[in-house]
């Protein structure tokens, strides 16, 4: 993609951020609408994340294992994963997987309702397509990606617990309580932070793409595509800005 | 400009006398893209109880006049008159009343894919803020379903109709708001010949039973012969020609011959 359109594309989708803001918090208030996309999303996304959740604290187990115990560290495994899982690998994968499931079908349906004159038969059915179809859906993203996170990352220890399980014993109570000990406010708190800031830009670049997606079919492939694209490249970026601020702040 | 009397098949609505009142001005309207000018000066009138057709070729700029007049494009200059209000200033709210008076059918239907066929025929019912009980919802669903002959059909998806069918369905959720106008994107485009007759009968029925007005867009001659009053040329963004179709038919400039041939 040549420089400029990628500027002029940062442009548009920014101002289209800036319009959330706008147009959001004024009545009238898709309430009824909001609900339902909550749920959508949330449900839709919950097998995935679940299953990515569980393998991911599993292999983390396993894998770290033998090198731990090489230093006969073994007993620190519990605080390792726990701060791996809770500070970066949980919001990272569970916002990259939303991003391809959520973000995907959000392009694609709003691609398709645009192509199929949908979201022009809404405006004239004394309806503002934006808060109806693009607010509704960012907000649903923005408030459950955290959900899922939370979810994904409880889901992840305890495949880590079941992983430490398979050679030795712990206690759930006595791995709980390692993992817990090794976590500070300072490593909890920015973490589910930045998953806000996660679902936020899923939910923006998905409409972005759906809403302004081009004529024909193969413009709504295109927008479900690059929605994804799009979104986990910002991820990376929003997540290597969390890290820099974390630092500043001396989070780190 | 007047309303004239004869048509094959169809018995026309003859507007009765004196009433012409206009529902509809497009008053030297232009609207272009960038470089790309679609209309140029383009006027048209349309009257209460008449069916006027706009006819043009693909890419005429017949569907961008349509979203101009419902106010989903702004012209460029020219002004819009519907039902008597200036469709450039209006606010949001009587934006929304007026369009809760004129219903638009889509080329491409535009049924809600993820609705039941009676929810995306109580959307705009419910959107308009003409919330009714559920027993007097029912009889608009029923109703309008009626109008279109497709009663049985409440509880299904958009996805498991036919192109006909949906185009019924799209003209029934316009009907159940009951318009004093109705526009007609391209109606009967992509419908078999036969389906496309049904269609254009139902516009008609739709016309005399309730009266309606209606700017049908088309470049499907049958139906231009079945359906209108009067006939307006597009031709590069300009109004043409006019008259009655056979008016249109019997021309012998190039321009109408293409269409007519
Ligand atoms: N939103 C838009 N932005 C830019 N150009 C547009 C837009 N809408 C329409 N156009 C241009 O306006 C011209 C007329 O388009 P329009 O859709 O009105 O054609 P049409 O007469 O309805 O054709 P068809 O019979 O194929 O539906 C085309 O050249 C199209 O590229
Ligand atoms: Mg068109």
């Amino acid at each position: 993609m040549p420089d400029e359109s990628l500027l002029a594309e940062t442009g548009a989708m920014t101002s289209f951020a800036g319009r959330f803001f706008r147009e959001g918090f004024r009545p009238r208030y898709e309430v009824a609408e909001l609900l339902h996309q909550c749920y959508v999303v949330g449900y839709q996304s919950l097998p995935m994340v679940g299953i990515t959740g569980f393998i991911m604290g599993m292999v983390l187990t396993l894998q770290s294992r033998p090198t731990m115990a090489q230093f006969g560290a073994e007993s620190w495994i519990p605080v390792m994963v726990g701060l791996t899982i809770i500070r970066e690998m949980g919001p990272i994968i569970t916002a990259l997987i939303f991003a391809g499931k959520i973000g995907s079908s959000i392009g694609a349906e709003l691609g398709s309702m645009r192509v199929t004159e949908q979201i022009d038969a809404m405006e004239v059915s004394g309806t503002n397509p934006f808060k109806y179809l693009v607010v509704t859906r960012v907000l649903a993203t923005t408030l459950m990606l955290p959900v899922l996170t939370v979810l994904a990352d409880a889901i992840g220890l305890y495949a880590s617990y079941l992983g430490l399980n398979m050679r030795g014993t712990t206690t759930l109570a006595l791995f709980a309580n390692n993992v817990l000990s090794g976590l500070s406010f300072g490593d909890v708190l920015p973490a589910f932070i930045k998953t806000y800031f996660f679902g936020f830009a899923i939910g923006v670049i998905g409409c972005y793409k759906g809403y302004f997606s081009d004529k024909g079919t193969e413009g709504v492939g295109q927008a479900a595509n690059s929605a994804v694209v799009v979104a986990s490249l910002v991820i990376f970026l929003l997540d290597l800005l969390a890290v820099q601020i974390t630092g500043l702040m001396g989070l780190n | 400009m007047q309303p004239d009397s004869i048509i094959q098949e169809m018995p026309r609505v003859a507007a009765p006398p004196g009433a012409s009142e206009t529902v509809l001005v497009v008053d030297h309207v232009s609207k272009s893209f960038g470089e790309n000018h679609v209309l140029r000066d383009f006027s048209l009138a349309l009257h209460r109880g008449e069916n006027v057709v706009v006819l043009g070729k693909s890419g005429s700029g017949k569907s961008v006049l349509i979203k101009c007049i419902i106010g989903l494009l702004a012209p460029n200059a020219g002004q819009i008159t519907v039902l008597g209000q200036d469709v450039a200033t209006l606010d949001h709210g009587a934006m929304d009343r007026l369009r809760a008076k004129v219903g638009f059918l889509f080329q491409s239907n535009a049924l809600y894919d993820s609705m039941t066929v009676r929810d995306n025929l109580l959307f705009p019912l419910r959107r308009h803020w003409l919330d009714h009980g559920p027993a007097e919802e029912d009889a608009l669903v029923r109703q309008a379903l009626a109008d279109v002959g497709l009663e049985h059909t409440a509880d299904m998806m958009p996805a498991e109709l036919s192109g006909g069918m949906r185009k019924r369905i799209a003209l029934a959720r316009t009907l159940i708001l009951r318009p004093d106008i109705i526009l007609y994107d391209e109606p009967t485009t992509g419908l078999d010949p036969v389906t496309a007759r049904e269609i254009d009968h139902l516009i008609r029925e739709v016309q005399q039973k309730y009266r309606t007005s209606a700017l049908i867009i088309s470049h499907d001659m049958s139906c231009v012969r079945l359906v209108a009053d009067r006939v307006v040329l597009l031709v590069d963004g300009r109004c043409y020609a006019k008259g009655t179709y056979e008016e249109l038919a019997n021309k012998l400039d190039p321009k109408v011959r293409e269409f007519f041939a």
